[in-house]
Parts: C-alpha cells; structure tokens; sequence
C-alpha cells in the first residue's frame, strides 16, 4: 500500500519533468483559474466584512424630540422603550451634546457654529436595537409617544447594501462554479494529451497485466501534483499582489469607509486551504476524466 | 492449454473468425499462418481478451476467457507473454527499467526484480546493454528485450505476433532460437509469421487461417505461396 503510494507520487513527477512544457502549460491554467476565482475571494470577503461594519454601524434608531420636552418626559419613555422586545439599549442626548459632536464632525470648520445665537438642534434618544430586523417594529413603537418630532433609521440603506453583497455573492458563486468547470475541461485536456502521448505505454502496460488503478495511479498523482503546484502558485501570487494593494490604498480606504481592509495573513490562511482542496480536486478530477475512455476494456 | 470450441467473431460486415474448433496443447509451438485478414489477429486478439466472442467458448488454462470480467482482466493477461513486431518498448525506460516495469506492474518487490531481471536479460543474452535505451539498440536486440519482458513473469503462454517481421534474416533466427529455447523450459507458444522459410525449417505445428476458417492444422510446412509478408 505504501510503496504502491510512494511508486504513484514518484511516477507523477517523473512525467510531470518528462512532460515539462504540457505540465508548465496545465500548471498555467490552473493558476490563471485560481488567480481569477482568488480575486472574487478577495473582493466578497472584503465586502462581505464592510457590509458587517456598516450593520454595526448603523443598527441605530434616532428619534428627535420635539424643543421643550422635559428631560423627565424623555426618561419615561426611555423607560417604555427599553421594554420593547430588540431593544439592546437607549441613550439620551441632549440639544448641547449634539451640537458638540456637530463641532467635532465638522472639524476646523466647527467654529462656524459658534456663531450662531440659539441651538437649533434638537435633544433626541438614540435606541440601539439588537438585530437590523427588528429596527422597522421599534422605530414604529418610537413614533407613537408624545414629544417625538422626527424618527431616523438606516434601515434601507442596510437592506440596499445586503442586497447588493447578496448580489455580489451569487454573482461570484455563479462564476466560480463555471470557472471550476473551465479548469476541468483545461486539466483533462492536457492530461488527455499526456495520456495519447502515453497511450502506447498505456496499451503495454494492459497487456501486461496492470490493473486500471495501477495505470490511473500515476496520471492521478501527476493530477494532482499540478493541482498542488498551481495552489501554492496562485496562493503566493495573490498574497503577495494583496499585501501591495493594502500597502497602497489600504489607508485611504479605511479613511473613506472607515473599515479595514482584511488582513493579508487572515487572507492567505483561508484562501491555502480552498486552493489546495480546489486545486488538487480540479487535478484529480481532469486526471479521471481523460483516462475513462482509455480504460473501458 | 487454448480450446477454441465454435468460435465465431463478425466484424460489422466483415468475418473475423468463423466457427472455429482447434485446441492447442500445453507445451506446444504452433505457428498461426494465412493471408492478412484471414483472422489470424482475430485469433490473438482474442487470446488476449481485447475483444470478446460473438459464440462459441474460448478456455485459456482452465479459464472460460469469454465469462471473465473487466475486473478478472489485468489476472488474466499475467498468464500471457505478448511479443510484437515493432516490439512496442518503453523509448524512455532502459532496457532493465523496461523488464523491470513489468514486474513492477505485478506488485513484485524491489528485491525480487533486482534479482530476477538480470536472470532473464543473460537468459536472452543482452545482460550487458541492462543500462541501455532502446533507440541505443539493434532491432534484434530490441525485440530480445522485448521477449525478455514477455517471460519474466514466467507466464504459461507465449504469444508472438510477427516476432521477426522486422528483423533481417539472420537476426530472425537468433530469435527463433531464443523462442524455441523458451518452449523447451515448457512455455506454450502461438506465433502469428509470414515468414515462410522459418516455418518450412523449423517443422512445428501449423494452423493455416484463411477466410476466418482453419484451412489446415498439421506439423510442417508453411504451405501458403509466399504472396506476401516476405519477411525473414
């Protein structure tokens, strides 16, 4: 079993190096698959990380009181809405903190709003609630006590953005399966050239004795082995393109929509895994594919 | 050894073997003679199960050949040595790598073949091109390498499809004399030839084949007008 094992992976390299041009060719194509599919991996899951940034973000209510509603009033229905069922918590903020932070956001502009005599912002409380699902029943509960002016949730800008990932998400799914497809076809192709090139060698071996699994054995290794080989490839190609990309524009992307960028070594990790097991797989795959029709004896 | 009992194989239109009944006897030389397309590649073909009977049985040492499974198949063939015209060896294996490739193909031990292979390669005379390839050799070297691989594994039959076609005469009987040597050690051989004045003198059993039909089954002569195939 072992050196039957040992005597396979052997022979795959064997004609893996006898074969250099139409391996390097099927290492090629696999890689150039890999390449394709890992820039999806890398644009899903950074979008699928901002989109559960933004979710954190945004899973707030804002409801703006009417000028002149007691802080007492404010605390009561405080006290009614932290009842509600989804409500993680609620704060209150006053008309002067508000315009603080109006100061704060507006920077070295900020001290424009000095100039002006009375604060019209309003006091408002602002309600965390524990899942985006349940923002629509609590912002409507908000609506129904005296005192409240104004109710504002992002509720449809998170389902605009979940739709999109969503979108984004099948769209590359869909792409990805028909890519893998791709690189079956490629790899059976050049194995199939590997195999008429060695379809002799294949036809005296049958004469001899040897069974299908001895033939397939080592046209499956060096499946395999090129699966392994255009893995690694593209994995170190897409780690290292991704580590420049972070160098370049990672600042300036966490500056304007205030999320990292997933890290390259986070990135990697995951990624090695997937291109191994789908890189080997699409070898194994191409191998089984091209020798059936020699095999039917 | 090799029962033939009614057999009959029709290609599309054409008649590859015709009800035929022959059996050859364990031990036996026999030369398999005709015109091309009479059916004598039909016969071996079917010996070695590469294509299956229309009727009729086929037993090869005991086994009914037209009942084995896909699966039974690579057992089988270990039974057989196949040597062919163009001796069909491995270009990038040398001459021990390929006689040892069939021993690997069996699952031998590394032990066994570094044992065995130099045996059989003095046996056929070539123990001093062991690390040779065969673009390095003469063809009648070539074809002893070839043999060399058929008998390894020490099968009960030895088939030869035209083991001399490609050889010049004097080249032809040295591998005559090495195929004779290896029937003395017991080894049934059925050889499909052409080759009229190897037939005429080396007086073995004949089974002529024309139109998919033994015409002729007795020791002796070629018996065929030498029309063709003037090898050897």
């Amino acid at each position: 079993m072992m050196r039957s094992f040992i005597y396979n992976i052997k022979q795959g390299f064997i004609q893996i190096f006898r074969n250099r041009g139409m391996s390097l060719a099927s290492i090629f194509s696999i890689t150039a698959m890999l390449l394709i599919l890992g820039m999806f991996f890398v644009i899903t899951v950074n979008i699928n990380m901002f989109t559960e940034a933004v979710k954190q973000d945004y899973d707030q209510i804002e409801v703006y009181l009417l000028d002149g509603t007691s802080e007492a009033q404010a605390q009561s229905i405080i006290t009614e809405l932290k009842q509600k069922e989804g409500v993680i918590e609620v704060k209150y903020r006053t008309k002067d903190e508000a315009l603080e932070i109006m100061k704060e956001r507006w920077g070295e502009s900020g001290y424009l709003l000095d100039s002006l005599g009375e604060n019209p912002l309003p006091s408002s409380l602002l309600i965390s609630v524990d899942s985006l699902e349940n923002a629509g029943d609590v912002a409507a509960f908000a609506g129904t006590f005296e005192g409240v002016e104004d109710i504002q949730y992002y509720q449809e800008t998170v389902e605009k953005l979940t739709s999109i990932t969503h979108f984004l998400q099948i769209a590359a799914l869909v792409i990805m399966a028909f890519l893998v497809i791709v690189s079956v076809v490629v790899v059976s192709n050049t194995v199939k050239l590997m195999v008429l090139a060695r379809s002799k060698e294949i036809e005296i071996m049958k004469y001899i004795g040897a069974t299908n699994w001895f033939i397939r054995g080592p046209f499956l290794a060096e499946g395999m082995i090129i699966g392994l080989l255009a893995a690694i490839i593209s994995t170190g190609l897409i780690a290292f393109l991704y580590d420049k990309i972070v160098e370049l524009i990672g600042k300036q992307v966490m500056a304007i929509v205030s999320c990292p960028l997933i890290s390259v070594s986070y990135l990697t990790q995951n990624m090695v895994v997937i291109f191994l097991a789908l890189g080997m797989s699409i070898g194994a795959w191409g191998s089984i594919v091209s020798m059936r029709r020699f095999l039917d004896t | 050894m090799i029962r033939f009992e009614n057999v009959t194989k029709t290609y599309r239109s054409n008649v590859g073997l015709d009800d035929v009944s022959v059996h050859i006897e364990k031990g036996d030389f026999v030369f398999l003679v005709g015109p091309s397309g009479a059916g004598k590649s039909t016969f071996i073909k079917l010996i070695l199960k590469e294509i299956d009977v229309d009727c009729g049985s086929l037993m090869v040492d005991g086994q009914e050949v037209t009942k084995l499974s896909n699966r039974e198949i690579p057992t089988y063939r270990r039974k057989l040595g196949t040597v062919f015209q163009d001796f069909r060896l491995q270009p990038k294996k040398t001459v021990f790598e390929n006689v040892a490739f069939a021993m690997e193909v069996i699952h031998k031990t590394p032990r066994q073949i570094r044992k065995q292979v130099p045996q059989i390669l003095s046996l056929v005379g070539i123990s001093d091109k062991a690390h040779k390839y065969p673009d390095e050799l003469s063809a009648g070297e070539q074809q002893r390498v070839a043999i060399a691989r058929a008998i390894v594994n020490n099968p009960t039959v030895l088939i030869a499809d035209e083991p001399t076609g490609n050889l010049d005469p004097d080249t032809a009987w040295e591998i005559m004399d090495l195929l004779d040597q290896i029937n003395l050690r017991g080894t049934t051989i059925v050889m499909v030839t052409h080759a009229k004045d190897i037939v005429d003198r080396m007086q073995k059993r004949v089974i002529a084949i024309e139109r998919g039909r033994i015409v002729r089954d007795e020791e002796g002569m070629y018996g065929f007008k030498e029309v063709e195939g003037h090898d050897a």
